[in-house]
């Protein structure tokens, strides 16, 4: 592997630090860093490749990603980029970063609890994933529906405090 | 779509002959994701209950979403600068190779459920096995799509249980939708010609080494929702090799209109 020139680097570096300013479109809160998106980034000379990975098959917030991506970097004057869409290894919420996961709780969204993804989706009207209200903090909450108001999310109300509120599913 | 696919280094070392067979058979699991999909997109704003509306236009989402991912591998293998928007509206019934059970209609939501079981049921223990496959990319789009799946029949399987074993009502419905469309089910495991080449080259599962598993999780949801295993139908095929019911026709009119009246249109 080729040692990356001076230039390579310092562009690399300014890339990272420029994605960590492309929020994700659905929860803005979030940058697509905080949600393992993005996989790489690539420099040689001025061509800049960065490799994001959906979260979900039909995640539509992919093309507004990849744009806003394009568009921060251009205001930087950084012309040549390439996206990649990388398939594997796939995405998974144990790519969630722990501030991610803070931010998500203080937006209103419930954060993916780990360890709790497919093998329990099997296990017919077996227990739901136990989830903290992320507005009043009680663990007296039930799953409505698996599907909420997006693909990435599950719908649970709290028992205690009555509202609604999105659940991000655990993919692992 | 502005986000180009990672390359499949593999793909330039399949022969000629592999390759178009390859073309073939990711064309049909893409059009079959495409189907679904689209019938699901058909319940958006009909759904008998907000949550169940959500929760079909999610799994058809999900579908699409897969359905993207083939099309752009199919293009690749084609190798003749069709896109995936080619591939999806231009070609005409008898070209589309998603089995039989797909394109029927949604009827009530007993009827979308238990097409959905029998397909999700399939589709679970294919992808499962998929991941293994020495081709790259359909392992890459495996890996994705099985965390989906799983979801999906879970809630299918879920929904036969409550429509089963529930109202006299549901039961009938239930009752009525299985008559309907069991005989379309075996289709999924009855490989065409095609999947046999691709099953001995070792790319694609082996569907026979699939029906333990989904035999023993038929038989606990049924079990559960009190509803006897059919036995002794003929199984209808045909829809891997372009013979389609009419169903396809109609589907392929609402979804070609756009493409077909304004052709190179974009916005």
């Amino acid at each position: 592997m080729d040692k990356l020139t001076t230039n390579d680097q310092q562009l690399t570096a300014t890339v990272w630090r420029l994605l960590e300013e492309v929020s994700d479109p659905e929860v803005p809160v979030l940058s697509i860093l905080d949600l393992g998106i993005v996989r790489g980034v690539r420099v040689e000379g001025e061509q800049v490749t960065v490799s994001i990975t959906p979260t979900y098959s039909g995640c539509p917030a992919m093309n507004t990603i990849a744009t806003d991506i394009r568009l921060r970097l251009l205001a930087e004057g950084i012309t040549q980029v390439t996206i990649h869409n990388q398939l594997s290894p796939a995405w998974t919420t144990d790519w969630m970063s722990q501030a991610g996961r803070a931010k998500l709780e203080a937006y209103g969204i419930a954060p993916p609890v780990d360890g709790t993804a497919t093998g329990h989706v099997l296990n017919l009207f077996g227990k739901d994933t136990a989830v903290r209200c992320p507005l009043c903090k009680s663990e007296h909450t039930h799953l409505v529906s698996q599907f909420g108001s997006t693909a990435c999310k599950a719908h649970y109300q709290c028992d205690a405090c009555h509202e609604p509120f999105d659940y991000f599913k655990c993919h692992s | 779509m502005q986000v180009a696919p990672s390359e499949t280094s593999a793909l330039h070392s399949y022969s000629a002959e592999v390759r178009q067979q390859l073309f073939e058979y990711v064309l049909q699991l893409a059009d079959t994701s495409l189907i679904l999909g689209h019938r699901l997109s058909e319940w958006c704003g009909h759904g008998p209950i907000l949550e169940q509306d959500l929760a079909m236009a999610n799994i058809g989402l999900d579908l699409l979403g897969e359905t993207r991912s083939l099309y752009q591998y199919a293009a690749e293998l084609e190798g003749q600068d069709r896109t995936e928007d080619d591939l999806a509206f231009l070609r005409l019934a008898t070209e589309y190779r998603n089995p039989l059970l797909v394109e029927q209609p949604n009827g009530d939501f007993a009827a979308t459920i238990t097409r959905q079981f029998l397909f999700d049921n399939f589709h679970y223990h294919f992808l499962r096995q998929l991941v293994s496959s020495p081709d790259e990319r359909l392992a890459a789009i495996a890996e994705k799509a099985v965390k989906e799946a799983a979801y999906h029949l879970k809630w299918s399987s879920e929904w036969v249980i409550r429509l089963g074993d529930g109202t006299a009502e549901s039961r009938l419905r239930l009752d009525k939708a299985l008559a309907g469309l069991w005989r379309y089910s075996g289709e999924l495991t009855t490989p065409t010609a095609l999947e046999k080449s691709l099953q001995a080259a070792g790319l694609i599962p082996d569907y026979a080494a699939l029906l333990p598993a989904m035999t023993a999780h038929l038989a606990h949801v049924f079990g559960e929702a009190t509803v006897p295993v059919p036995a002794g139908v003929f199984m209808m095929t045909g829809g891997k090799e372009g013979r389609h019911t009419e169903h396809l026709g109609y589907i392929l009119a609402e979804l070609q209109y756009m493409q077909r009246t304004y052709p190179g249109l974009k916005w």
